[in-house]
């Protein structure tokens, strides 16, 4: 199963985190802490999988990661995963991304984490994979903000940005 | 919900933690007094106030209140309320809280509700917090759902998910019964979506209770076969850069490999077609230059061949698996030879791949070499690793100790550990294992764990034939002016012990060892100095010239007055005891080193250890039947008490007490994944031949049993008491003994009296001369695993000698008429042992003749004489022992009135010495 799935971005930012395994807040903070200082050492060029750090179970699951420009996509998985066909999904997850958002960019991460969140689950539930079909996905995805319109619109967003951005509340204040 | 952003952007604005905390208390006040007020509020008002709290919590506050009304929006029939109180919920609702029975409520509701996105909300919410609560209250249900004709697919794919996530956290409460059969069935569903939820799902299923749904086999061959024949355009969407639905594909092939081999024949026959066509997709040019496309068509080969290689009964498919690996192992993309690397690894251990793995041996060495990125580097060392046989053990090891030079710091210690077993495992000549570990402590000494040293020292120790050999090796390696502290460890006790074997050379004379020795003293931290200081009494023993010079080192004021406790009573009693304990005492206190007892590899139990979570359950099997095991030793211990006690380093656990688990010598548990050098499964005969001159003693031992002995013997007669003690604090279950002789030339009467520690008597009566001792066999049942050992008796021809005192006339007259040369054995050998005149003569009186003064010319030489008293007849017997001190040789020339004992006596002697 997926254990977890972490974006962040060049500078060990976090953009992203879903766990699927419960940790503590503090763990879950120092698992990305962890993860980054792992994937952003390696060069370009090497392979794709490295064996996951102590705090989310050492060898016995790998960490599977793509880097897109500005941002890491990681996915922290078991034995029992195929390690391309996470590299699939990995691309799957980001074409879908690009697709709802018409080119994809960092900053579409921040300010929409809520409809980020909603593709994900729309792929992936409970460490599982739902669903790998794009435009699946996509339909399924339209029609809830469709749904979501024609209601008052949500500031659900705003919140979860403000998760993501509690990490780092004092130090900066992105916007 | 305007009043939420002016509250967020009204905390992003505050200037302090204060101000903050101020604001959101006055928030606090304020959603409050709205909760608690007369007026009912809208949905809208408490979706904006539940959503205020949410973001409160999350900053990191305690929300003590609103619960209430984030159930209540449950209620709601808008979509995006409802969202905010699944939301609210998954975040803050713990499992005891009273509001679950409310919540679950809400929950049914929206599963009968037939709208398919409020039973998706719901199936999720009960996914993400997946209580047991929510399992008792659902787990009925949703089974129900699943399979279902007019259930939605997405609510479907959602259910089955949500399943599975109950099944992992209650399992007892899932109970799939009746509806086995139709969730196997999802397989064969339209939608592509259901099957790809529906088989993880079913893969959990099966690896828990595999008999019950081994219906899937056959309906996932199906469908796979489905997908590979399909041409790339026929799956739609589900077709990925040219590839018919990978994703599903991997799936089924790894739902695949938690059961056997198809029986049904034409199953398996439509099963090796799909494989078959995998692999020569394979070949086939790429339709798509993209990267995507490669990736996923190999997603699928390489699960399908961990399917041929988890069957292991196609060898044909396992050569065409191996072919493939060996093509990726030069692929230009790194993930495809780290891939390829790792699943050679599995191939390496099958029978019918072994070889063809070999013949990659220089690639894989290669990528050692020269891969860029560590991970592909650690791959390619597992796969030397797991390839690695006794054909290729030395350019292996060699391989890994030159990488180890320049090895990643991460993975040092494991090369080591892995360098150190393959070394153990496939040595041939032991001069060649000792020469690997010394060179592995020269380059990774840091890294060069207790247990790597400890193993080199009880082989050392255990082996004869190694000695000698690792004397001169730890000399040569000690004279490069730096080595590593484990180095010097090593060296003081192998010298200690073995330094007489090259003393003989003036380049390595006893004081030379011994200063090398000394030079290294004060660069060591404090545990290796109290090994040097133990290595140095030895030498006192080993050469009385070194004496002197090592007593005014122990007299030294850092010596005697070392603020370390440990090393200044060491220095104390070394001191002491050199100069008042007369030399036979010396000898017999600083004797050499007993062998160690036969056990697992403390490295390999290292290795399990680091090798994480998997390998831990056979350690702590063990570490149960261990408890008390060390203390409660109530063997009688024999002649070799007090050698045993003077353990040079106690601190060292030279014997890996708390490393390895026991393995007997004949029954090796299933914990010993490699075979240790010692543990070879039959007759035990080491203990044997250590009693031709001696009688009492202990015959065995191991970390469950100790076999103590004593014995007598007065003309043709012999009595023999065996001590058997229980090492650990369990009581061993029907332990039987039996006594076979060959030829039953000696008649034994086995008697088994009671106690704690069981002693057993022998009689003995010797019929006439014999060569071949009685075997001991020995079973009992410990911790449930029957336990079957059997031992040479030590009981040998020579133990029947009456001495003959005679002159030295009489001895050439005898020695004279016994000229017929079969009646005579000559043997020439090396010197095992010190060439010591006592010592000499103390084993010769062992042997039961008498050891006659003034004899032969040459005063150097040993003359003896005795007669064997067998029932039929009493054989005479001479013996002379010549010994060459300078070529450390001796020649043994035995004459006798009876060619078989001539024979037998030289045989046991020449290795005595």
């Amino acid at each position: 199963m997926i254990k977890a799935i972490l974006i962040f971005n060049n500078h060990g930012k976090p953009r992203m985190s879903k766990f699927y395994e419960h940790y503590t807040e503090d763990t879950e903070q120092q698992i990305i802490r962890e993860t980054f200082h792992l994937v952003s050492k390696r060069d370009e060029n090497v392979c794709n999988f490295l064996e996951g750090g102590l705090l989310i179970g050492g060898s016995e699951n790998k960490l599977i990661y793509r880097h897109y420009a500005t941002l890491y996509f990681v996915f922290c998985v078991d034995s029992s995963e195929s390690e391309l066909g996470i590299l699939d999904l990995i691309q799957v997850f980001v074409e879908t991304l690009d697709k709802c958002f018409e080119n994809v960019c960092e900053l579409d991460l921040i300010f929409h984490l809520d409809k980020v969140h909603n593709i994900l689950a729309e792929m992936v539930m409970g460490g599982m994979v739902l669903e790998t079909n794009m435009s699946e996905i996509i339909t399924q995805v339209e029609a809830q903000g469709k749904m979501e319109k024609s209601e008052t619109l949500t500031l659900l967003f705003i919140w979860q940005s403000m998760r993501q951005s509690q990490a780092s509340r004092f130090s900066s204040k992105i916007s | 919900m305007r009043g939420l952003a002016v509250f967020i952007s009204d905390i992003r604005n505050c200037k302090s933690k204060e101000a903050e905390i101020k604001r959101i208390n006055k928030e606090l006040a304020n959603i409050r007094s709205k909760f608690k007020g007369d007026k009912a509020l809208d949905g809208y008002s408490k979706k904006k106030y539940v959503c205020k709290l949410l973001f409160i919590f999350l900053l990191g506050h305690d929300i003590d209140f609103g619960h209430m009304e984030a159930v209540n929006l449950l209620s709601s029939n808008k979509y995006t309320e409802k969202q905010i109180g699944y939301l609210f919920i998954s975040v803050l609702v713990n499992s005891n809280s009273e509001l679950i029975r409310l919540i679950n409520n809400a929950i049914k509701n929206d599963l009968s509700s037939r709208n398919p996105t409020f039973m998706c909300l719901a199936l999720h919410c009960i996914a993400n917090v997946g209580s047991r609560e929510m399992a008792e209250a659902f787990a009925g249900e949703i089974p129900r759902i699943l399979v279902a004709g007019d259930t939605m697919d997405s609510v479907k794919q959602s259910a089955a998910l949500c399943l599975l996530r109950l099944y992992k956290t209650s399992p007892d409460l899932v109970l799939m019964g009746e509806w086995t059969s139709r969730v196997v069935h999802l397989l064969n569903d339209q939608h592509m979506g259901v099957v790809t939820a529906a088989i993880s799902l079913i893969t959990c299923l099966s690896q828990k209770n595999p008999d019950e749904f081994k219906t899937c086999v056959s309906l996932a061959v199906s469908r796979l076969s489905r997908i590979v024949s399909s041409a790339s355009t026929d799956l739609q969407d589900y077709t990925y850069y040219f590839v018919p639905a990978p994703w599903l594909s991997c799936k089924l092939l790894r739902l695949l490999q938690c059961y056997p081999p198809p029986e049904d024949g034409a199953v398996k026959g439509r099963l090796v077609e799909c494989l078959e066509t995998i692999l020569n997709k394979a070949q086939e040019p790429p339709k798509s230059k993209k990267v995507q496309h490669s990736n996923a068509k190999n997603a699928i080969l390489f699960e399908a061949i961990s399917l041929i290689i988890h069957y292991d009964s196609e060898p044909n498919l396992l050569v065409r698996a191996c072919n493939q690996l060996g093509q990726f192992l030069q692929h230009r993309e790194t993930n495809l030879r780290y891939l390829a690397l790792e699943s050679m690894c599995t191939l390496a251990s099958s029978e019918f791949s072994h070889e063809a793995v070999k013949t990659h041996i220089e690639t894989v060495i290669n990528a050692l070499k020269t891969e860029r990125d560590v991970s592909v580097r650690q791959r390619a060392a597992d796969l030397l690793y797991a390839m690695c046989d006794r054909s290729n053990a030395k350019q292996i090891v060699a391989e890994m100790l030159s990488y180890l030079e320049t090895a990643d710091y991460s993975i040092r210690e494991e090369m080591v550990l892995k360098v150190a077993i393959l070394a153990e495992k496939y040595a041939v000549d032991y001069s060649w294992y000792v020469d690997t570990i010394l060179n592995l402590i020269r380059i990774a000494g840091d890294y060069v764990s207790e247990e790597v040293w400890y193993r080199v020292i009880q082989i050392v120790i255990n082996r004869d034939d190694v000695q000698g050999y690792a004397a001169k090796t730890v000399f040569e390696a000690l004279q490069a002016p730096a080595c590593h502290e484990n180095m010097v460890k090593v060296g003081g006790y192998i010298l200690g012990e073995f330094g007489n074997l090259i003393a003989g050379d003036p380049r390595s004379s006893p004081l030379v060892q011994f200063n090398l020795l000394h030079s290294k003293f004060h660069l060591c931290s404090v545990p290796t100095r109290a090994l040097l200081l133990s290595a140095y009494i030895k030498f006192i023993n080993l050469f009385p010239e070194t004496k002197s010079t090592i007593q005014e080192v122990l007299r030294s004021d850092s010596q005697i007055r070392n603020s370390d406790v440990e090393l200044q009573q060491r220095a104390v009693e070394y001191l002491k005891l050199s100069s008042i304990a007369s030399t036979d005492v010396l000898a017999t206190v600083l004797e050499e080193m007993p062998p160690f007892p036969e056990r697992e590899s403390s490295i390999l139990a290292k290795l399990k250890k680091k090798k994480g979570p998997g390998a831990v359950s056979v350690n702590e099997l063990e570490e149960g039947k261990r408890e008390g095991g060390e203390l409660n030793g109530g063997g009688e211990r024999g002649g070799d008490s007090s050698a045993i006690a003077s353990t040079p380093s106690p601190s060292a656990d030279l014997l890996g007490l708390r490393a390895g688990p026991p393995v007997t010598a004949a029954a090796p548990s299933a914990g010993s994944l490699l075979v240790d050098v010692f543990s070879e499964a039959g007759v035990n005969d080491d203990g044997f031949l250590r009693f031709v001159c001696k009688n009492n003693g202990v015959l065995f031992e191991n970390q469950l049993l100790q076999i103590g002995i004593k014995s007598e013997y007065r003309q043709n007669l012999g009595r023999m008491y065996l001590f058997y003690g229980n090492k650990t604090s369990v009581q061993f279950v029907t332990f039987t003994t039996t006594v076979t002789c060959p030829g039953d030339t000696l008649v034994l009467e086995p008697l088994i009296e009671g106690g704690a520690q069981v002693q057993q008597v022998i009689n003995i009566e010797c019929l006439t001369d014999f060569s071949d001792a009685p075997l001991l066999n020995i079973k009992f049942r410990y911790g449930g695993a029957l336990q079957n050992l059997t031992l040479k008796l030590p009981v040998t021809i020579n133990k029947f000698f009456q001495p003959t005192e005679m002159a030295s006339h009489d001895f050439f007259q005898r020695w004279k008429q016994l000229s017929l040369p079969q009646q005579e054995a000559q043997k020439i050998f090396k010197a095992n042992h010190a060439m010591d005149t006592e010592v000499l003569k103390a084993k010769l009186l062992g042997l039961g003749m008498a050891l006659l003064e003034n004899v032969d010319p040459n005063p150097e030489n040993f003359v003896c004489a005795g007669v064997i008293q067998t029932k039929a007849q009493q054989v005479g017997s001479l013996l002379r022992l010549e010994p060459n001190a300078q070529a450390q040789m001796y020649r043994l020339t035995v004459r006798s009135s009876k060619d078989t004992v001539s024979k037998r006596l030289c045989e046991l002697l020449a290795e005595q010495f």
